[in-house]
């Protein structure tokens, strides 16, 4: 068997949200916030979450790998920190080149028209101007946001969520990408988009080197993975073949 | 339990050990200042154009969309006008008040607004930056390039304010260009050093208005700044009129007007602001950059 060569290493990582503004009713008084100033103890205020709690994998070049898990098992933050958008708290995270996160959440401006969003996102994904102006027409048909009427001239707070989550979907996939880090892009949009978006992806998928996908739907997972990772509150619950991992998420989610 | 099932190659090399033998980098490892500016360069129509989304954004709700760009400086001046002109008469020593004050309250309001703007530029954009990839230094930039577009409209007010009241318009006023730039170096540095500090600290926020009115009332913004000489003396005066803002508000009066009460000779002003310019400009810039992985956090 030839060497496998590896793309993603993480080794050990943790991950905390430290999160401010989060006070119980009671504790909000100035007199409640000196005290504790003077006190010395940490400000019932900011509250930690541990959101990744201590996992290690490897992934190698040529595999699709799928992540499930249950709401708020840190999915999402943990393909943030493999696209180094997070930083770890603990441990250590090794990537070949740079990954790309696709997430349908790329913030963009809600009070600028759809077309300039697209130069916007496509500027900030670093592309150079002469090639926005080249994939623009071509994203905003992708997205199909003016099938009903010229939409991508208006500002985006006018869309429907559909609408927004398409745009933004076919704004981060007009890149290629070396590992491609696929956030539920998947289930946005209408069953027309999904297909249309699932054919994107497999032809993203064919050109990067590894693939990670997180998604809550199954079929999904195993038309493009071959490896599951199964995530519970920040741990590895379990990681191997799609069909054995998802046979055990689906005995623990009908319990 | 079941970490790595079917990844491990049994190579007996640790993780750290595997991932330097393929050659992969450290996700949070932080490019070195000259690939940083580099990045940042590259990065340039980003900036630019998120500038500009920046500005058309913040006024396409109102009904007159840019012409505020205009209008905000005029009111602006009109209030100042009616309590320190009028009311307060503190204009007493100069003899055209009304430009001088201006030209105080435009530049005054340059920085006040960047500093505010960048202080906010990283805790109001985590939605942004979690998403993408860019040097993070793109945004307190594209602040101060937002502002000094609105400083731009605010110029233009100010240099017909400066004519209308019987100024004369001479070779001098081509010196507002190199203080505009060197102020909007010096801005960038504090929109940099505000940035990181805002995102450590929240609490900084609502410090902000505080040492900003401190520093308007320590910039002879308001009065003519030869009250300082009245009152202080020795050191404390030369820490005053050191103060950069007060240098660069003094060297715009200067190239706009004649006959205007320095602070002190022309040359030592252009030097001061030379320094703070860099100073400010570059210590804010490195300030940024050590902490260009840890913004994410939030």
């Amino acid at each position: 068997m030839a060497e496998r060569v590896p793309t993603i290493v993480v080794d050990d990582a943790h991950i905390v949200y430290r999160v401010h503004g989060s006070a119980a009713a009671g504790s909000t008084t100035p007199v409640a916030s000196l005290r504790r100033l003077i006190t010395g103890k940490r400000p019932a205020a900011v509250r930690e979450v541990h959101a990744i709690k201590g996992v290690t994998l490897v992934a190698y070049r040529g595999e699709a790998i799928g992540l499930i898990g249950s709401n708020g098992s840190g999915k999402s933050t943990l393909l943030r920190a493999i696209a180094g958008l997070l930083p770890v708290d603990r441990g250590h995270i090794y990537a070949a080149g740079q990954p790309s996160l696709l997430g349908v959440n790329a913030a963009l401006m809600n009070d600028l028209p759809g077309e300039r969003n697209v130069v916007l996102g496509c500027l900030a994904m670093g592309m150079s101007p002469a090639e926005v102006k080249a994939k623009t027409p071509e994203i905003i048909e992708f997205s199909g946001i003016n099938e009903r009427g010229d939409f991508s001239s208006l500002p985006m707070r006018t869309y429907s969520s559909g609408m927004a989550a398409r745009l933004r979907f076919s704004i981060a996939a007009a890149k290629k990408h070396d590992v491609l880090l696929i956030d539920e892009a998947l289930a946005t949009g209408d069953a027309k988009f999904r297909r249309r978006s699932e054919q994107r992806v497999r032809d993203l998928r064919a050109e990067a080197g590894t693939v990670f996908l997180v998604s809550h739907s199954e079929q999904s997972i195993r038309d493009t993975c071959e490896r599951t990772i199964w995530l519970e509150s920040g741990v590895i619950r379990s990681d191997g073949p799609t069909e054995d991992v998802l046979k055990e998420y689906d005995t623990y989610m009908r319990k | 339990m079941p970490h790595t099932a079917v990844a491990d190659s049994d190579t007996g090399l640790t993780l750290k050990q595997l991932a330097e033998k393929h050659g992969l980098s450290s996700a949070g490892a932080l490019p070195s200042l000259p690939a940083y500016t580099r990045q940042l360069w590259s990065y340039r129509y980003f900036i630019s154009s998120y500038a500009n989304a920046k500005i058309t954004s913040s006024l396409g709700k109102t009904r007159l969309g840019t012409l505020w760009q205009l209008l905000t400086p005029l009111i602006n001046a009109a209030v100042y006008y009616l309590i320190f002109g009028l009311i307060l008469n503190t204009g007493r020593g100069v003899e055209n008040f009304i430009p001088y004050l201006c030209t105080g309250v435009f530049l005054f309001g340059f920085t006040q607004t960047v500093v505010g703007a960048g202080t906010q530029s990283i805790t109001g954009n985590l939605g942004l930056i979690r998403a993408l990839h860019f040097p993070r230094a793109s945004l307190p930039i594209a602040v101060v390039l937002t502002e000094l577009r609105n400083m731009m409209a605010a110029m233009a007010v100010l240099c017909a304010i400066v004519l209308i009241s019987g100024e004369p318009l001479t070779l001098e006023w081509f010196l507002m260009v190199p203080t505009l730039l060197l102020m909007s170096l010096f801005n960038a540095g504090l929109a940099m050093a505000g940035a990181r500090l805002g995102s450590r600290f929240t609490d900084i926020r609502q410090l902000i208005p505080f040492v900003m009115r401190v520093w308007l009332y320590g910039s002879a913004v308001l009065y003519p700044v030869t009250r300082f000489e009245q009152v202080l003396s020795g050191w404390p005066l030369l820490v005053v009129e050191a103060n950069p803002l007060l240098v660069f508000i003094e060297l715009m009066r200067h190239s706009l007007m004649e006959n205007v009460p320095l602070a002190g000779p022309v040359w030592l002003l252009w030097t001061e602001a030379v320094a703070w310019a860099l100073v400010v400009g570059l210590a804010g810039y490195v300030y940024f950059w050590r902490g260009e992985k840890g913004y994410g956090r939030g």
